[in-house]
C-alpha cells in the first residue's frame, strides 16, 4: 500500500490544492483520490501543496487522500521504447487500448515498458572492471535497425562483481552487480529510471559540425541545421509546421526519432502510426517507425501531462544520445506546451507576465532548449540531439511571447509564410526572414562531401533572392516590363528556383526526399540558367528568347521527373541547357 | 459513479450569486465537475455544474441563468455524477434543449445507456485515418478542399454571408460516390435565431431526412451558460449514432462564436487572467475538445464527420476564435465578404481555404488521377491572379504584360464558371475537374508547372 502524505483541499480543473503535507519533497510524485490519479508536486508552502494532475479530475473531491509514489516524476528506459507510441507521462497508447475501448480512461496504470518480452542480452562489461556510471554493460538488438547500448546509471560507481551471461532477459532482471565504494552489493537492471526534469549528465560538450541532412531542399541548402542544433519553426495555423516536421522524421538522417505531438491532433498521430511502419529509410532499408518514439499527448488530453510530455520526449533522447546516438526530436508545438504552463500557472493564481504567461516562460524554454547539443558522452562516444519545436502564433504573429522568447535559445529560424502557404508554396518557409547560424559551422562538411562548391553556390542564389526581394518592390508599382533585361533574368531565375527547387511537394513519390548531391546539381543547373543567361543578354539576347528555351520546362519538372538515383539525367539537362544558350547566343555572333 | 450516500442530501441557502455562478458554503465535500441541482423558490429545478471546489464550499455554474434566485431560498442539491444524456435510437428524429431535455412536446425518449456529456480523449492508436471521398457537389470544396468521412472542417463565415445555404447544400448534397449510405445529422444551435433553427428545419424537411436528424436548440434568446453544454450534449448524441448505431453522422455546430463568448462571459466573472480579447486561456484545449470529437475508430463503422460554423468578428480571422479553431480543425472552409458582393455563390475563398485531409482522399480510384495536380495548380495560378489585381490597380490593366492578361482572364473565369454554382447544383467530381481544366487550359503549357506531361496530355484544352 502507498503511504498517505496528505488530503485533497480544494479542486480547480488540473491543479488540486493540498493539505497535511509532511513529509513530500518538490516535484514528487503522487497519486490523489481513489482512482489513483496521477499527479506531481509542483509548489510547497508549509503544509500546502499544489499539485498538478495528468488525469481528468473530474469527481475528485476535497477530503479525498493523496498517496507518496516515494519518487520524482520518471521515465523508464531500456528496450522497448522504440516504435512505440507514448502519453506525455509515458504510458503506453497501445498497451492502454488493449486493457480498455477506444477511450483513454482515467487511473489506468500500465508500466511503460513491456515486463513479458525477453531480450537477447550479449554482455559486453567484465567482472572486475571498475565501473563509471553511463558505462556499456552490454547490448540488446532492440529493432532490426538499432542496437540497445545497456548502460550503466550514470552516478554509479564501483567494482563490477558479475555481468550476467548472454542469454534472454526481461526489462526488470538484474544484468550486472558491483560494489559501490561503501562496500554495498548494487544490481542494476535491463532498465533504469531517470527524473525527466533533470538533464541527463555527459562528459562534455563537443562543437557542432555536421549537418542534420533532411531531404528537405529549403532547410539543407539555404538554412541548414547541424546535428546538435536547436531550430524553431513558428506559423500561423495550415502553414506546414506539422507538415515540415513529419517529413524531418522520415527523412532525415537521425539514427533515431523522438515525435512530441504536444496538444496536436489525435489524426496526426494516427497518420504516423500508420504511415511509419510502412515508409522505407533510404539509408537503411527498414521502416522508419524501427527508429522511432512517439510521444501523444494531444489537445484533449489532460492539459498537465502536456507540459510534461516535452521532458519525457527529450529524457528519452538523451538516453538514446548517451548510447551514441544522433537523436532527432521534434516537438509539435512548443505553444501548446506555453499554454499548458500558463493554464497551469493561472490556477495555482501566479502573477503573469507577458500574455498571461508566468514570468518563468523563458527560463524554461532556455532549460528545453539546453537539453540539445553535441557531446562526448559517459561512455565515451560522440551523440546528438538536435531539437526542432514549432510554435503557433496567435493569429500568425511572431512577435507574440512564445515565438520572440524561443528565438533567444535557439539558433535556427525557419519561418513559415502565410502568402507562401495560401498559393500553396510548399514548404511555406520564408528565404526572406528564415535564418541558420550553422551555415559556417556546416560547410566544411558539404565541401568535403561536394566538390567545395556548396557555400558558394548557396551564397550566389541568396544574393539572387535578396536583389529579387529589392526589384519585386519596383515590380509591385511599374510592372516588370520597365526593368532592363538583365534584372529581368533575376525574376526569371528566381521564380525558376522557387518553383523548380524551394517547393517541394511531400506527396511526390520521388520529390518528398531529395539528397545532398541532387540538390547541388539542381542548383547547379539553375545557376548556369542565370549565368549564361545574363551573358547571352549582355550579347544583345532579349528576355524573351531565353524564357522559350524548351529546356526550362525541363528544368521546372526535374525535382519530380528524376529520382534520386538517376542523377546523370540531370547532368544531361544541364547539357541541353548549356547547348541552347550557346544556340541562343549564336544568333548574336 | 454515482456516490449513493451523499444523494438526495439538499441544502437550503446559498452563499453568494455572480451572474450565472453561485457559492454554497457549508455543504459536504463534492466532486469537481459534477452536476448540481439548484432548486429556484418556485420549486423549478434547475442544473448547474461544479466548476470550483473546496472543502465544504463550490462554486457552480447554472445552466438556466440565476434569474430569480435568492440566496436564503435557493436550495442545492448534488447529483454526484456530471451531466449525462440517455443515449438510444428513439433520439433519432427529436429535438432537444441544450441540456438534452426534450422540447419537442414528446416524452423523453428510451435510453439505452446514459453518458457523461463530456466525453472521453479517443486514444490516437485506437483511430482509423479518415480517407473516405465525400462529394458534396460544391466544386469549391471538392475540387480544391475536399471534404473527407470524419473529418473535422469548419466554416469560417462572417455575418450576412450564406453560411447556412452552404452548409443546407452539403447537407442535401452530401454523399460518397458508390454507396448508399446517407448521413444522419445531429445539429447543435447555440445562440442562433429561430429562423435560423427553422431554415435548416425546413431543409432537413424537405430532402426528407427529418427521421435521421437529432436537433439540439439552443437558441439566441435561451440561457447563454447553456450554449456551453449544448456541443457536448450533441457530440455525445452523435457517438453514439456512429460509434454504437454505426451510423455515418454529420454534426453542425453553429454558431461556435457564440459559444466561446459565454466561455469568455464565465471566465470574466470567476476573474481568471484572460489571454486575447479577454477570452480565457484555456479556450485552445477547451475547443479542441469539442472538435477532436470527430474521426474514425478501428473496426466500428460509423463515423463523425463535424462541420462547425463560426463568424469571425469584423471579417478578422486572425481573431482568437477562428484562429484557434483553425489550429485544431482539419482545415476550413473561409467566405470571403467580396466575393459575396459580386454576387458569386458559394463565395468560397481560393487561398486562405484548406483542407487538410484531402490529400489521402484523392487520386485515382478515390476521385481522378490528375486531382492533386490541378488543385495544386488552381491554387497556384489564381494566387498568381491575386498579385497581378494588385498590380493591374496600381499600373492600370493596359499596362499588364500580355502573360498577366492571362492570368486576368483566367481569374475571371475561375470565379464564374468553376466557383461559382446554383445553390441546387450538384456537380458530380468529374464535371468539377474538368471545369477545372476548362479554365485552366486558359493558360498556356509552359505556365503550368504543377502538372506531369501525361496529364496535360490527357486533359489539357479539353
Ligand atoms: N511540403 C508540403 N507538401 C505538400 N503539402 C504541404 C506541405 N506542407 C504543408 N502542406 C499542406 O498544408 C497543410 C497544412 O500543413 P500542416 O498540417 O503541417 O500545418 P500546421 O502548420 O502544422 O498547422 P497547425 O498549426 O494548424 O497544426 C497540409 O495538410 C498540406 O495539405
Ligand atoms: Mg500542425
Amino acid at each position: 500500500m502507498l503511504e498517505i502524505i496528505g488530503t485533497v483541499e480544494k479542486v480547480v480543473g488540473p491543479v488540486v490544492h493540498a493539505r497535511g503535507i509532511m513529509k513530500a519533497k518538490m516535484l514528487d510524485l503522487v497519486e490523489v483520490g481513489e482512482n489513483h490519479l496521477i499527479g506531481e508536486i509542483v509548489k510547497l508552502e508549509g503544509d500546502w501543496a499544489a499539485i498538478q494532475v495528468y488525469e481528468d479530475t473530474t469527481g475528485l473531491a476535497p477530503g479525498s487522500d493523496i498517496y507518496s509514489a516515494g519518487m520524482p516524476l520518471s521515465v523508464e528506459l531500456g528496450p522497448g521504447l522504440l516504435g512505440t507510441i507514448y502519453d506525455g507521462v509515458q504510458r503506453p497508447l497501445e498497451a492502454i487500448r488493449d486493457t480498455s475501448d477506444q477511450y483513454i480512461r482515467k487511473g489506468i496504470h500500465v508500466t511503460a515498458l513491456d515486463r513479458e518480452k525477453r531480450w537477447e542480452f550479449k554482455p559486453v562489461m567484465k567482472a572486475g572492471t571498475v565501473l563509471e556510471g553511463g558505462e556499456v554493460i552490454g547490448t540488446v538488438q532492440e529493432t532490426r535497425l538499432i542496437e540497445c547500448r545497456i548502460l550503466a546509471p550514470p552516478g554509479a560507481k564501483g567494482k563490477v562483481d558479475r555481468v550476467a551471461d548472454a542469454g534472454p532477459y526481461g526489462v526488470d532482471d538484474v544484468v550486472m552487480r558491483y560494489d559501490d565504494p561503501s562496500g554495498a552489493a548494487v544490481e542494476v537492471k535491463l532498465h533504469h529510471r531517470w527524473p525527466v526534469r533533470q538533464q541527463r549528465p555527459v562528459k562534455g560538450r563537443l562543437p557542432l559540425k555536421i549537418p542534420l541532412i533532411t531531404g528537405q531542399r529549403v532547410i539543407d541548402t539555404l538554412f541548414p541545421v547541424a546535428k546538435g542544433g536547436t531550430v524553431v519553426l513558428p506559423g500561423g495555423f495550415g502553414t506546414g509546421k506539422t507538415m515540415t516536421q513529419h517529413a524531418l522524421s522520415k527523412w532525415s538522417d537521425a539514427d533515431i526519432i523522438v515525435y512530441i505531438g504536444c496538444g496536436e491532433r489525435g489524426n496526426e498521430m494516427t497518420d504516423v502510426l500508420i504511415s511509419f511502419p510502412e515508409l522505407i529509410d533510404p539509408r537503411t532499408g527498414r521502416p522508419i517507425m524501427e527508429r522511432t518514439i512517439l510521444i501523444a499527448n494531444t489537445s484533449n488530453m489532460p492539459v498537465a501531462a502536456r507540459e510534461a510530455s516535452i521532458y519525457t520526449g527529450i529524457t528519452i533522447a538523451e538516453y538514446y544520445r548517451d548510447q551514441g546516438y544522433h537523436v532527432a526530436i521534434m516537438a509539435d508545438s512548443t505553444s501548446r506546451w506555453a499554454e499548458a504552463l500558463r493554464e497551469l500557472s493561472g490556477r495555482m493564481e501566479e502573477m503573469p507576465a507577458d500574455e498571461g504567461f508566468p514570468a518563468y516562460l523563458p527560463t524554461r524554454l532556455a532549460e528545453f532548449y539546453e537539453r540539445a547539443g553535441m557531446v562526448e558522452t559517459l561512455c565515451g562516444s560522440e551523440g546528438s540531439i538536435s531539437i526542432v519545436g514549432s510554435v503557433s502564433p496567435p493569429g500568425g504573429d511572431f512577435s507574440e511571447p512564445v515565438t520572440q522568447h524561443t528565438k533567444r535559445f535557439v539558433r535556427c529560424f525557419w519561418a513559415l509564410d502565410r502568402q507562401l502557404a495560401n498559393a500553396r508554396h510548399y514548404p511555406a518557409i520564408s528565404w526572406l526572414d528564415s535564418y541558420s547560424e550553422y551555415v559556417d559551422e556546416v560547410s566544411d562538411w558539404w565541401e568535403e562531401n561536394s566538390g567545395g562548391e556548396w557555400a558558394e553556390f548557396r551564397q550566389r542564389i541568396m544574393d539572387l533572392l535578396q536583389q529579387e526581394g529589392k526589384l519585386m518592390q519596383v515590380v509591385k508599382l511599374v510592372g516588370p516590363d520597365v526593368l532592363p533585361d538583365t534584372q529581368r533574368i533575376i525574376l526569371e531565375t528566381c521564380t525558376m528556383f522557387k518553383n523548380a527547387f524551394l517547393q517541394q511537394n511531400s506527396f511526390d513519390q520521388i520529390d518528398m526526399y531529395c539528397t545532398p548531391e541532387k540538390q547541388l546539381k539542381m542548383l547547379r543547373v539553375i545557376l548556369d540558367f542565370y549565368i549564361l543567361g545574363l551573358e547571352n543578354i549582355k550579347k544583345g539576347a532579349n528576355i524573351h528568347q531565353i524564357k522559350r528555351m524548351s529546356v526550362t520546362s525541363e528544368i521546372m519538372r526535374m525535382k519530380f521527373t528524376i529520382a534520386n538515383d538517376e542523377l546523370e539525367k540531370i547532368d544531361e539537362i544541364r547539357d541541353r541547357l548549356h547547348r541552347s544558350m550557346q544556340q541562343v547566343e549564336d544568333m548574336f555572333e | 459513479m454515482k456516490k449513493a450516500s451523499i444523494e438526495g442530501r439538499e441544502y437550503i441557502g446559498i452563499n453568494q450569486i455572480d451572474g450565472p455562478l453561485i457559492m454554497v458554503k457549508g455543504i459536504h465535500n463534492v466532486g469537481y465537475n459534477e452536476l448540481a441541482e439548484v432548486v429556484d423558490p418556485t420549486g423549478k429545478v434547475r442544473l448547474g455544474m461544479v466548476l470550483e471546489t473546496s472543502s465544504g464550499a463550490a462554486v457552480i455554474q447554472v445552466f438556466e441563468g440565476t434569474l430569480g434566485l435568492s440566496i436564503p431560498e435557493t436550495r442545492v442539491r448534488f447529483r454526484g455524477e456530471p451531466l449525462t444524456f440517455g443515449v438510444g435510437a428513439e433520439i433519432l428524429g427529436r429535438v432537444f434543449n441544450g441540456l438534452g431535455a426534450p422540447i419537442d412536446g414528446g416524452p423523453p425518449p428510451r435510453a439505452d445507456a446514459v453518458m457523461d456529456v463530456n466525453g472521453l480523449p479517443i486514444n490516437p492508436t485506437a483511430r482509423e485515418y479518415p480517407r473516405k471521398f465525400i462529394q458534396t457537389g460544391i466544386s469549391a470544396i471538392d475540387g480544391m478542399n475536399t471534404l473527407v468521412r470524419g473529418q473535422k472542417l469548419p466554416i469560417f463565415s462572417g455575418t450576412g454571408l450564406p453560411h447556412n445555404k452552404i452548409v443546407a447544400q452539403i447537407t442535401r448534397q452530401a454523399k460518397i460516390v458508390g454507396e448508399e449510405t446517407s448521413f444522419a445529422v445531429v445539429f447543435a444551435a447555440m445562440g442562433i435565431k429561430h429562423d435560423v433553427a427553422q431554415y435548416f428545419i425546413r431543409n432537413f424537411e424537405e430532402s426528407g431526412v427529418l427521421e435521421k436528424v437529432v436537433l439540439f436548440l439552443n437558441l439566441a434568446d435561451d440561457p447563454s451558460v447553456e450554449r456551453l453544454v449544448t456541443p457536448r450534449t450533441a457530440l455525445t448524441a452523435a457517438e453514439f449514432l456512429s460509434f454504437t448505431m454505426n451510423m455515418h453522422v454529420l454534426v453542425i455546430l453553429t454558431d461556435m462564436t457564440n459559444y466561446c463568448e459565454s466561455l469568455r462571459e464565465i471566465s470574466t466573472i470567476r476573474e481568471e487572467i484572460p489571454s486575447r480579447k479577454g477570452y480565457p486561456g484555456y479556450l485552445y484545449s477547451d475547443l479542441s475538445i469539442i472538435y477532436e470529437r470527430a474521426g474514425m475508430i478501428k473496426g466500428i463503422e460509423g463515423s463523425i464527420t463535424q462541420m462547425p460554423i463560426l463568424t469571425m468578428p469584423n471579417d478578422d480571422i486572425s481573431h482568437p476564435v477562428p484562429d484557434l479553431s483553425g489550429y485544431i480543425t482539419e482545415g476550413q472552409i473561409v467566405l470571403e465578404r467580396e466575393l459575396d458582393q459580386r454576387n458569386i455563390y458559394p463565395p468560397i475563398a481560393g487561398l486562405p481555404s484548406l483542407s487538410r485531409l484531402m490529400k489521402d482522399g484523392i487520386g485515382e480510384g478515390m476521385t481522378r488521377d490528375d486531382h492533386a495536380h490541378v488543385a495544386s495548380q488552381l491554387f497556384a495560378a489564381y494566387s498568381r491572379v491575386k498579385d497581378v489585381r494588385a498590380l493591374a490597380a496600381v499600373i492600370g490593366e493596359e499596362e499588364l504584360t500580355p502573360l498577366d492578361k492571362v492570368y486576368l482572364e483566367f481569374g475571371e473565369r475561375f470565379e464564374r464558371d468553376f466557383l461559382s454554382q446554383r445553390e441546387y447544383e450538384d456537380r458530380s467530381i468529374a464535371e468539377t475537374l474538368d471545369i477545372g481544366w476548362k479554365v485552366i487550359s486558359m493558360l498556356p503549357k509552359e505556365e503550368l508547372h504543377r502538372i506531369t506531361e501525361e496529364e496535360l496530355n490527357k486533359y489539357y484544352g479539353s
